[in-house]
């Protein structure tokens, strides 16, 4: 569906150069970024197996959080997410945040917030 | 998706199987969200077991250790985690292609064969793991539909290796184009959608790994 | 403008079936949408109209109670998945670029595969009842009712299946605009320009692609609990009765936005026209649709606050129900804003856009009183809910629906429908409409349950529904008026021409049909309402798009290739579901042919190659 528009605009026009083109990261980075990725899941291995950490109250929110800088580590810089176009973060972060809102309001409507966290 | 497209007007600028593969991801994020709600809600209720972290004995007397087995779970979140890296040098390697070569050097290593294959070939081998693991536990007395938590985990990681068995196949089909023709940097968006894919679905299994197996 | 029968421009060089099986133009897409629509549509009116026959006495015969459950199951199932969707799912099609500016949506064939899926889909789960094997656990499904323990027969079988397969065509078409509203607008239409119905249309997507996915994995557990024997809804293993019922409703409540918001869009398009005024307050109009949206997601459990959730949920669920009554009422007052001191035509669409507003804030208020816990244990499960929803969605969608068929019947068809028919339609609808459902507000608030199929006389529940059954009746007249006043405007109309409304937005400033190609230029945009506060520019575009005649190749526009894949797909993905409930060995042919069609598919191009 080729078309000429009426009022050439060029920026708009030529497809758009990947934001990545300001951003170069060096081979070197993405395994750096993998090493940090994997470092973190074996601290998390290894918490796992220290039985008075697994019995504590610091466990859990411990393990969220570690899991939760693998996520981000990896959709911002994997993904891309931090040098892409604002619109790709948008989109992506509306759903996210209404899919956590529901696993955690259903968590705590069958009562299991309680049971995890509770006393 | 198929040979690059000629460009058209754009409101954003941006290629639309771009933003469309965003969207699918964000719609992705509430298909998992459910499997692992359904999950966590279940978690502690089965009425008989195996247990996931606990041991239990049958009315028959049949006693059955813990059946997640964490050592063989972590290798294969290991792997996952080194395919998500395979892939993003897979990227680099498509992307960076024509760059003059002084600058090119420090942005790939080895070429986009080489990282596809190694991307596919993780993969394949955390559903070697996957399946390894499944079968354990069918013999172990573990199955789909034992009790509550056999029907959560077998669905939950069912449908996330199968996502993974998808994209595994879509690196296949890339992996052929490239072979066929060579992948270049006007194939740099199809690369990058199967990228996005990719590293969406070893984001979820992060997330399992930890809510399932690392959390009692 | 001539009356009688002078040929409207043709839209289209190539008729034929063929044509119109390998279409990728969302026009046509939007016309197929609207003919399978309008027919499951009056489809769902005759399950309602037998329901309403028989329960227009006590202790009625006409069916028995295994029959009536089939018909109310059915009777909701189509009215939601495949009338009033789809009938949105037209405008989305038809309308969305035009009113944008664009040539066609972000991916053509993905759209074509959304209809087939759709019409193959509403037949697999339509054709059971013509053999009294439809579903028959109610459109909600609840269980442990709908497990097989308790249905046993093939009956739910159709309805998860189906289901499923109608949640992979909106899906799809849900992707499909949202790239195409964020990435096909044209030059200088931002969003703060475009016009209200692709901004609802904007929010429903994302509802879409939000919501599908939770009902889709309720369905994949009652699948699997139905044909694996997974214990997800087996209360005896353990399971919850509560799940299936916080998975539908987390879905089933955005659902019912994703219902009413493209009916009031095209009730915002429609009040401006024929006010001869933009409408008023547009920036809370858009916040507001927004705030729907994303609200919607978190009241679902209002459904519930009868099955003993604790006061703390249901004080929640009750305050968040309260809280997007507000949004929803702010519409209300910019409409009537819109129409004060406006020259109002009363056309046809005019009629039943205002019909919308008047008969959704009567919906809008026994739904307020339903967000009160103490308040709905009486009212849940009576018919007090039933009238609740029938003025929404007959009140709301439906008659939204109708302002938009009328409004943009001359731009589909070239041709104007009948102004007398039309209003005959809308007083003999209105009427029928009220007489139908009111007196539901009343048998309800006498205790007259839902789902049944039978009363007892003397309860006081008699009269209401003697009248709401021949309200029904009358509805079964007035519809049929508008589908005569469809059929034989699309020969006898008067022709149309590009702006027979004197409108503002984009889509009235090309021809009537449109032209394949849509524009025969990209439109520069400045304002809200191009054709009515535009500048010399966009007036300059809007003349060369208004030209008619000219064909794609005179203008060097190059369309993408009309396929029938898309047609393939969708075939043999219905095809692999029908293996589940025949042999497994289905399932594999057709999901292999599905493979191989996808990658002739992906593997080809959208359109020639051109510069």
């Amino acid at each position: 569906m080729a078309n000429e528009p009426v009022h050439s605009d060029p920026a708009a026009t030529t497809p758009h150069a990947a934001a990545h083109e300001h951003h170069h990261p060096t081979w070197q980075t993405y395994v750096k970024i993998g090493a940090i990725l994997t470092a973190i899941t074996v601290a998390e291995v290894w918490a796992y197996y220290i039985p008075s950490l697994v019995a504590s109250r610091v466990f859990v929110p411990m393990l969220l959080i570690m899991s939760a800088v693998k996520f981000v580590t990896v959709v911002m810089f994997y993904m891309h997410l931090k040098y892409d176009h604002k619109l790709f973060r948008v989109l992506f972060t509306g759903p996210m945040l209404i899919a956590a809102i529901t696993l955690i309001s259903l968590l705590f409507l069958f009562g299991q917030l309680k049971a995890k966290f509770g006393n | 998706m198929s040979a690059p497209a000629a460009h058209h007007y754009t409101s954003t600028g941006l290629d639309s199987r771009k933003i469309a593969i965003w969207a699918f991801i964000g719609s992705e994020c509430m298909l998992f969200v459910s499997l692992i709600s359904t999950y966590l809600i279940y978690k502690g209720k089965s009425l008989v077991g195996p247990f996931p972290h606990d041991p239990y004995t049958s009315a028959t007397g049949q006693t059955f250790p813990p059946i997640l087995d964490i050592p063989v779970t972590s290798g294969s979140t290991f792997v996952l985690l080194m395919s998500s890296l395979a892939m993003v040098l897979a990227l680099a390697a498509v992307q960076n292609k024509d760059v003059p070569k002084h600058t090119r050097g420090e942005r790939i290593i080895g070429s986009s064969k080489l990282w596809l294959w190694m991307t596919a070939l993780l993969g394949a081998t955390f559903l070697c793991f996957q399946a390894y693991e499944f079968t354990a536990f069918v013999n172990e007395g573990l199955t789909i539909r034992t009790n509550l938590f056999g029907s959560s985990f077998f669905t939950l990681t069912g449908f996330h290796g199968a996502h993974v068995t998808a994209g595994v196949i879509w690196l296949v089909s890339l992996l052929a184009i490239d072979y066929r023709r060579g992948l270049g940097p006007n194939d740099a968006l199809n690369v990058d959608l199967a990228a996005l894919y990719w590293h969406f679905v070893d984001v979820v299994w992060i997330v399992i790994f930890t809510l399932v197996y690392l959390i009692k | 403008m001539p009356v009688g029968t002078s040929t409207a421009p043709k839209a289209y060089e190539n008729s034929g079936v063929w044509s119109w099986l390998t279409t990728v133009d969302h026009k046509r897409i939007g016309i197929l949408y609207l003919y399978t629509s309008l027919f499951f549509f009056i489809w769902g009116g005759m399950e309602a109209v037998i329901l309403r026959a028989q329960l227009q006495g006590p202790n009625g015969q006409l069916v028995s109670a295994e029959m009536y459950n089939q018909l109310f199951t059915m009777h909701g199932t189509t009215m939601v998945f495949l009338a009033i969707m789809p009938l949105s799912a037209s405008f989305f099609n038809f309308l969305i670029p035009l009113q944008i500016g664009a040539r066609d949506v972000a991916f053509p064939r993905l759209n074509a595969f959304s209809y087939w899926v759709y019409l193959f889909g509403g037949i697999f789960i339509t054709v059971p009842i013509l053999f009294q094997l439809a579903p028959n656990g109610g459109w909600f499904g609840y269980t442990p009712l709908t497990t097989k323990a308790y249905s046993p027969g093939i009956n739910i079988d159709f309805w998860v299946i189906g289901l499923q397969i109608l949640g992979i065509s909106s899906l799809a078409a849900a992707f499909n605009f949202i790239t195409t509203i964020i990435n096909l607008r044209a030059p200088g239409m931002t969003l703060m320009r475009m016009p209200m119905f692709t901004w609802m249309s904007f929010v429903v997507q994302f509802l879409v692609i939000l919501a599908f996915p939770v009902i889709t994995i309720a369905l994949v557990f009652l699948l699997f609990d139905r044909f694996f024997g997974t214990n997800f809804y087996t209360v005896a293993q353990g399971a919850d009765p509560l799940l299936w019922q916080h998975l539908f409703w987390i879905f089933g409540h955005p659902e019912v936005y994703i219902l009413i918001l493209p009916a009031f869009g095209l009730v915002s398009e429609v009040l401006p026209t024929f006010s001869k005024k933009p409408l008023f307050g547009y920036p809370v109009m858009v916040y507001s649709g927004i705030l729907i949206g994303v609200l919607g997601f978190g009241v679902w459990a209002h459904h519930m606050f009868a099955v003993g959730m604790g006061p703390i949920a249901d004080s929640f669920f009750a305050l968040s129900t309260l809280l997007i009554g507000i949004p929803t009422g702010v519409k209300i007052f910019n409409w009537i804003a819109t129409m004060a001191q406006g020259s109002i035509r009363f056309t046809s669409a005019m009629l039943f856009a205002i019909g919308l507003v008047a008969m959704f804030t009567i919906g809008g208020i026994s739904g307020v009183m339903h967000a009160s816990p103490p308040a709905d244990l009486q009212q849940t499960d009576t018919y007090f809910v039933v009238a609740h929803f029938h003025y929404v969605l007959f009140g709301g969608s439906i008659m939204g629906i109708f302002a938009g068929i009328y409004h943009y019947y001359p731009k589909m068809f070239g041709r104007m429908m009948s102004e007398p028919l039309g209003k005959v339609h809308f007083w003999l609808n209105f009427i029928a409409m009220n007489l139908t459902f009111f007196p539901m507000h009343f048998s309800g608030m006498l205790g007259m349950p839902r789902r049944i199929y039978t009363y007892d006389g003397g309860q006081g529940w008699d009269t209401f529904n003697l009248i709401s059954s021949l309200g029904a009746y009358m509805l079964v007249i007035s519809t049929s008026i508008f589908v005569y006043n469809f059929f034989r405007s699309k020969k006898k109309g008067e022709i149309a021409g590009a702006n027979p409304w004197e409108a503002g937005t984009l889509e009235w400033s090309i021809p009537s049909p449109v032209p394949e190609y849509n524009f025969a230029v990209l439109p520069n945009v400045t304002s809200r309402y191009p054709l009515w506060e535009g500048n010399e520019k966009d007036l300059a575009s809007a003349n060369m798009n208004a030209q008619e005649g000219k064909t794609s190749e005179e203008l060097g526009i190059v369309l993408p290739y009309s396929t029938i894949k898309p047609f393939i797909v969708a075939a043999a993905l219905v095809l692999m579901f029908c293996g589940l409930i025949t042999t497994m060995a289905v399932t594999f042919l057709f999901a292999a042919i599905m493979v191989v069609a996808l990658y002739a598919w992906l593997l080809s191009p959208l359109e020639p190659e051109h510069h």
